[in-house]
């Protein structure tokens, strides 16, 4: 039984590789046609921030927030939902963490409940999806799109009319030095957020695999059918699923303001928190919606975006070339049995 | 509230549903024939980038729509190509579709503009109107209406419905499954380019990085409203185009402004939309075999 098992998770291992080698390639292309060197792209992308003690650390740091977007995206497939509101469920974290920045409190008590205001409005916008979901039948694509929108413009008047910084109008006001995490290494952006982000994920993988309910959003992912069947109540696990979901992602929001230098703010056009929640995406749906999984693919992700200031800087290719790859990858990894199609190509050229 | 200004109204709703008519109306004879795409949002953000490169690069607005509409067509294929023949996961060739757009059309204004974010093209390259109303927000309304006849009261309308309700029984009749499903999922893709190229070229003189702004969203929200009828989706255009032009309107009022942050009335057309879809319960009935790839016995 385990040499099947093995088998299939190499199968899966290598379709990913593949997945990703023609997201890579075609991405190249796209570079090509803009003018610039991919090969020289790609060394910038990953070589330093794969190799160096430095680059090491900053990608464990950029894939700190991205794990956890990407158990948001796992719990709801474990569930056969498609909860894509990951990004809106982070924003409003973020700004559960912020308002601290504007509040005088005794300075123990900063972490705790930016961590908690954090995670339960990340968790309040999670749900709303949820209910609409369980009670009134909306499609969870459509219900997160919008209210990742509605996030958006709501962080972004907060930012400009409540939380504004007197001093610097490009972002909010930062927490205070009692209400960040500490940095783990000096002079990198790797702070204790890694460690709160992998204890989460643990977490998550206990609730899902451990635990009563976990079992329940499984079967209902499986085969909803059945578990109705069953007993189990299916709208429910809808709403277990998006308020876990809604919980982490509300984590990854205070995870980049209390545990990411230089700003420990949001910044204008949410440009320090955009996209976050998308990355978690393709890091669950590359490392198969599984905790494990998610982890390898956070550091890969967790690369590509550490080496993308480096990209830009020395081979001159617009950062936004990261996420162009990145969707070329999550389309071939569409294609089932990419692998075996290749290989059958290759196999009839012989 | 003069006639001037109810037309003024009028043609403002019309611009601002165009674009998600478009996109609902391919998405319909898409999802009729067993494909659903949320690649929409992508697809218009890149046909956008695209009818505003040609646009600029040949100095004709014609060659712009066509570039949209190329743009469209080329992603539809791909996404029919790997439903159908591939049998992939429509929602996830959708969501990749999605993540390479925000990346490729930041990445491209940089690369082909020079500039970050934000690219204007003069008024003068625009799309010419007709009495003040553009030509592809008619065409919208007629597409719509001509998709209608082809869905309720055509032979072929009756194939491309077959192949989403029962797609067994079609090929037992001799409907070529895939390559119906194929070439509906490049109609959607075509329309939806047509209304990225809307966007760019004709509503605004820009091209942004976030330019279609959940429409491609809202339009698969229009699809759910018009239950999977072309005519309904006008309506549902319309009362979905009107929130973004009530959100612009209410920004403008001066007092309100001093009372509230202006940001907060961007929120308008998604929340109404949120409101609305949530009102449907029950009321619509996708086709049966949506979204699942047709696999012969």
């Amino acid at each position: 039984m385990l040499d099947g098992r093995l088998k299939e998770y190499l199968t899966g291992f290598a379709e990913v590789v593949v997945a990703i080698v023609a997201g890579m390639l075609i991405g190249g292309l796209v570079m090509v046609i803009g003018g610039y060197n991919p090969v020289d792209a790609y060394y910038q992308l990953f070589v330093p921030s794969l190799t160096t003690g430095y680059g090491l650390e900053m990608t464990l740091s950029f894939a700190t927030p991205i794990i956890l977007t990407a158990l948001t995206f796992a719990v709801g497939v474990r569930a056969g939902l498609f909860n894509i509101g990951a990004e809106g469920q982070m924003y409003m974290g973020a700004l559960g963490a912020v308002i601290f920045g504007a509040i005088t409190l005794p300075s123990i008590l900063y972490l705790p409940l930016e961590f908690i205001v954090a995670a339960v409005l990340g968790m309040i916008w999670g749900v709303i999806a949820g209910i609409l979901k369980a009670y009134r039948g909306v499609n969870e694509v459509v219900s997160t799109i919008m209210l990742n929108w509605i996030a958006y413009w709501i962080v972004e008047s907060m930012r400009v009319y409540v939380i504004p910084n007197p001093v610097d109008a490009s972002k909010t006001v930062s927490v205070p030095p009692a209400g960040r995490l500490p940095l783990l290494v000096e002079g990198t952006e790797l702070s204790a957020a890694i460690i709160i982000s992998i204890l989460v994920l643990i977490f998550t993988y206990f609730l899902l695999w451990k635990t009563a309910i976990g079992y329940e959003i499984r079967a209902v992912g499986y085969n909803p059918l059945a578990s109705r069947y069953a007993g189990i109540n299916v709208r429910r696990v809808a709403l277990y699923s998006f308020i876990i979901g809604g919980f982490t992602a509300g984590i990854a929001g205070f995870c980049e303001v209390a545990g990411r230098p230089p700003s420990y703010a949001i910044t204008t056009g949410l440009s320090n928190l955009m996209g976050l929640g998308f990355d978690g995406l393709t890091v669950s749906l590359i490392g198969y919606n599984h905790p494990i999984g998610i982890l390898l693919a956070s550091i890969f992700i967790g690369a590509m975006k550490a080496g993308s200031r480096n990209m830009q800087i020395y081979a001159r290719v617009p950062l936004e070339m990261v996420q162009t790859v990145q969707g070329l990858i999550i389309i071939a990894l569409s294609i089932p049995g990419l692998l075996r199609i290749i290989s059958r190509r290759i196999g009839g050229v012989r | 509230m003069n006639w001037s200004m109810i037309w003024q109204l009028f043609v403002q709703t019309l611009d601002a549903s165009t674009p998600l008519l478009l996109a609902a109306t391919g998405e319909i004879i898409g999802e009729s024939a067993g494909i659903a795409n949320i690649g929409l949002e992508g697809i218009m953000l890149i046909s956008a980038f695209t009818a505003v490169y040609a646009d600029s690069a040949f100095a004709s607005p014609l060659l712009g729509v066509l570039a949209g509409l190329a743009t469209g067509l080329l992603l539809g294929v791909v996404h029919g190509y790997i439903s159908a023949y591939m049998k992939g996961n429509q929602i996830i060739t959708g969501t990749g579709v999605n993540l390479f757009a925000a990346g490729f059309v930041a990445y491209s204004i940089i690369a082909f503009f020079h500039v970050a974010g934000y690219y204007t093209i003069d008024l003068s390259l625009t799309v010419p109107k007709i009495y003040g109303v553009s030509p592809i927000a008619i065409s919208s309304l007629v597409i719509a209406v001509l998709a209608y006849y082809l869905l309720f009261k055509t032979q072929i309308g009756l194939a491309i419905r077959a192949c989403g309700e029962n797609p067994e029984a079609a090929d037992s009749v001799g409907v070529r499954v895939e390559l119906v499903q194929t070439l509906t999922s490049s109609i959607a893709g075509l329309l939806t380019g047509l209304a990225g190229a809307f966007l760019s070229i004709d509503w605004n003189a820009s091209i942004t990085k976030q330019m279609s702004a959940g429409r491609g969203f809202i339009a698969l929200a229009t699809v759910n409203f018009a239950n999977w009828n072309p005519l309904l989706g006008i309506a549902g255009s319309f009362l979905f185009g009107f929130f973004w032009v009530l959100g612009e309107w209410i920004k403008s009022i001066g007092w309100l402004k001093q009372l509230i942050p202006v940001d907060l009335f961007n929120t308008i057309p998604y929340l109404a939309t949120l409101v609305v879809v949530a009102g449907l319960i029950g009321r619509s009935r996708p086709p049966k075999y949506v979204g699942v790839p047709y696999k012969r016995e």
